[in-house]
């Protein structure tokens, strides 16, 4: 098979480069240049970019860079900023999975007549017995990276490769360092790469949206504080807030951004049994009943039901109440290991 | 992978002339010296030197002491507009399709840029426009890297010297240097930058012709070679290898221009036959350096293309790379008014002293067979 390893420059795609090589394919790397401004743990700078020609050199495979840096400020960093804007928290992996890796290059790979892609992401490609193909979270549970990409279908699934999927991390590491690979001991990447830790998501969205202060209220609608920023409080917040100790831990219960008003309650505030989700993507068909629900990239996993509702949502109601999920969280249904689907947290219809 | 090779990169690099490698041999084995130094050795490293300035003096047509040794076109090109800023502050223009190691500095320094036409060719209403009586310098490459055109560099110092008599004029000649009759061309350009491998000389060696009177400081400040304008110990082989590929490219340049122009116009239109939709870029064949070919195909990306030119083994390129190997967009094209849908499928192939009948055979089955298999998978 004729396979396109994309390299990021980090250990695990080097590491899953190698493998498919081990296991007689042909290899081509490529390496996406998505980011062009400040980066530090990024999957773009030059350094990566380096050091994926490096390994690609090392394993005797043709390496190019293709810049898809126009979609992904379209795709995925303006959707950012704009989730921001209206109060909403979004997940740029996911949507840089959703529409650069797991489709612009897809298809560009499909085009040059490429049988797979492959990455290397912490996940596995399971086949059923009928066929259909599920993604299923990796052998690493403290890496495991099916999260960030319940929104591969099976057309994704059937040309998707994820080739350290069923090593542990330190296997990855032990085997990059047994064959001498220069990423072998590079950190991982840490959170957005598109923000770098110096500045951080402040000073990224500081310099395009205004970020205007606001006040915080309690449930009486009594002031008790105030934030610098409106567009950064996240509901189910409970640090950074600046409020006085002592009592009950006060969290973020809803984020009015016209208003520039935070209100603050108590966790049994922000308790819910059930969420609503939209753009739902199923991995082989709407799935209803028993699932476990994960809310955020390391949550735990949450007995709950499904029901697929109308058109691309559903309603996931929890056996056991949960903390409220921001909107534009993503919310992974699993089945066991595999992911049945996912979706975003739907915008609450009415306030409390 | 294929075995077949067309190399049809040669505005990227060339490959070495043997003539250079020649002369370089003796530099890279039992000849060496600092040019700088008061001893035979020394005296034999300088004479070595002395003599490919020479060459360089003729195939720019200026004197021996005009020539500055740098370590390549940008590196001149950046001397040029800097240093003459430096020298003298004031008011910097530069054509809009610049290559970078102009395009950079001029903003640097505060400068702006000229509009070109369609076909790539600077507009000189425009440019007189913007002139004032305290310009400083103006750059204008003699051909253009990614399409070919070539600038009207006389009649660019005709216009500067009357509405700004007292700027000077800098022409980016690295592409031209082996096709176009320097002397004749430059006249009344105050500086020219020239660049050794893309004449079949070795990679990292270049020069600045500097005109005697041109205001103009240093970058790099030490051992005051080079006239106090490059410090640093020459890098002897390169220097020597860069006068011998000068030399062989002007001992047969209209023979080899009249054959690459052949090759050229073969690959030209061969593709444009062969590939419905195609579009040459730029101005006429005529108006163009004769291994020139910049075509907009229809329904492909050009990164998709080169990889599978690539792998195809057809060596070519579409705009300028960045440090990272990723493609840009192409402010060439941009500048010349070519709507970004067209410039999406930007192909660029340049023919150079090597490149022979069977290369361009090759490239013409392999570009439309590729170019087929991008457009027949639905993007």
């Amino acid at each position: 098979m004729k396979v396109l390893a994309a390299l990021s420059g980090g250990v695990d795609s080097s590491v899953a480069a190698a493998r498919l090589l081990a296991q007689g394919h042909e290899v081509v790397g490529v390496t996406m240049k998505l980011w062009g401004g400040e980066s530090d743990s990024g999957c773009c700078s030059v350094s990566d970019v380096d050091d994926a020609r490096r390994v690609a050199q090392q394993l005797g495979i043709a390496h190019h860079v293709w810049n898809f840096g126009d979609e992904f400020e379209q795709r995925v960093v303006e959707p950012y900023v704009d989730a921001h804007r209206r109060g909403v928290t979004p997940n740029p992996c996911i949507e840089c999975n959703r529409h650069l890796k797991f489709d612009r290059l897809l298809r560009r790979a499909e085009a040059v007549g490429v049988d797979a892609v492959a990455t290397g992401h912490h996940a596995r490609v399971v086949e059923r017995p009928d066929g259909t193909r599920r993604l299923a979270r990796g052998a690493d549970a403290a890496k495991d990276q099916s999260y960030v990409l319940y929104v591969l279908g099976q057309a994704e699934l059937a040309r998707t490769l994820l080739p350290v999927g069923d090593m542990t991390k330190d296997q990855v590491r032990a085997e990059a360092e047994a064959m001498g690979l220069r990423t072998a001991d590079k950190p991982d990447s840490q959170d957005v790469c598109f923000i770098t830790s110096t500045r951080g998501r402040q000073g990224f969205l500081g310099r395009r949206i205004e970020l205007r202060p606001g006040r915080i209220v309690d449930e009486t609608g009594r002031d008790v504080g105030s934030v610098d920023a409106v567009e950064l409080v996240t509901v189910g917040q409970r640090r950074g807030l600046g409020l006085p100790g002592g009592g009950a831990p006060r969290y973020v219960v809803d984020v009015d951004v016209p208003a520039t008003t935070v209100r603050v309650g108590p966790e049994s505030d922000l308790m819910e049994d059930r969420v609503v989700l939209e753009q739902v993507v199923w991995a082989a068909g709407p799935v209803a009943g028993r699932v476990d629900a994960q809310c955020s990239a390391h949550g735990a996993p949450r007995p709950a039901v499904v029901e697929p509702g109308g058109g691309s949502g559903a309603v996931v109601r929890f056996d056991e109440p949960h903390r409220r999920v921001a909107v534009g969280q993503s919310v992974v249904l699993y089945q066991g290991d595999e992911v049945a689907g996912g979706g975003i947290v739907a915008p609450r219809r009415s306030p409390r | 992978m294929s075995d077949q090779l067309a190399y049809l990169d040669h505005a990227a690099t060339t490959p070495l002339r043997p003539e250079a490698r020649a002369a370089m041999l003796p530099w890279l084995g039992e000849r060496f010296g600092n040019p700088s130094g008061a001893h035979r050795v020394a005296r034999a490293a300088r004479q070595a030197v002395d003599e490919a300035r020479d060459a360089v003096a003729e195939v720019v047509g200026c004197r021996p002491g005009e020539v500055v040794f740098t370590g390549g076109g940008t590196e001149a090109d950046n001397l040029a507009v800097r240093g003459v800023h430096a020298a003298r502050p004031g008011p910097v223009l530069c054509s809009a399709v610049e290559h970078e190691a102009v395009l950079r500095p001029v903003a640097e320094v505060g400068g702006s840029t000229v509009p070109v036409d369609a076909r790539g060719v600077i507009d000189l209403e425009a440019l007189e426009a913007r002139l004032t009586a305290d310009t400083t310098l103006v750059s204008v490459m003699v051909a253009n890297n990614e399409v070919g055109t070539v600038q009207p560099v006389g009649a660019v110092a005709e216009v500067v010297h009357r509405r700004a008599p007292t700027a000077s004029v800098h022409a980016d000649a690295v592409q031209a240097t082996s096709w176009l009759p320097l002397p004749d061309l430059l006249a009344g350009i105050d500086l020219v930058s020239v660049s050794s491998h893309k004449v079949g000389g070795p990679q990292g060696v270049g020069a600045l012709v500097v005109r005697g009177g041109t205001p103009i400081r240093a970058l790099a400040l030490g051992g005051g070679q080079e006239r106090e304008l490059r410090s640093g110990t020459h890098d002897v082989a390169g220097i020597v290898g860069f006068a011998a590929a000068l030399r062989a490219t002007l001992a047969a340049q209209d023979r080899t221009a009249a054959r690459v122009r052949a090759l050229r116009d073969r690959l030209a239109d061969g593709l444009l036959d062969a590939v419905p939709g195609a579009v040459e870029t730029g101005p006429g064949r005529d108006e163009r350096l004769p291994g020139a070919l910049h075509v907009c195909l229809p329904g492909v990306e050009s990164e998709a293309l080169l990889f599978l030119l690539d792998e195809a083994g057809v060596c070519a390129s579409a705009a300028s790379a960045c440090a990272s190997g990723a493609q840009q967009a192409s402010h060439v094209l941009a500048a010349m008014g070519v709507p970004a849908d067209r410039a999406r499928g930007a192909l660029r192939l340049t023919v150079g002293w090597s490149t022979t009948d069977a290369e361009v055979d090759h490239a013409l089955a392999a570009v439309p067979a590729a170019v087929a298999r991008l457009q027949g998978v639905p993007a």
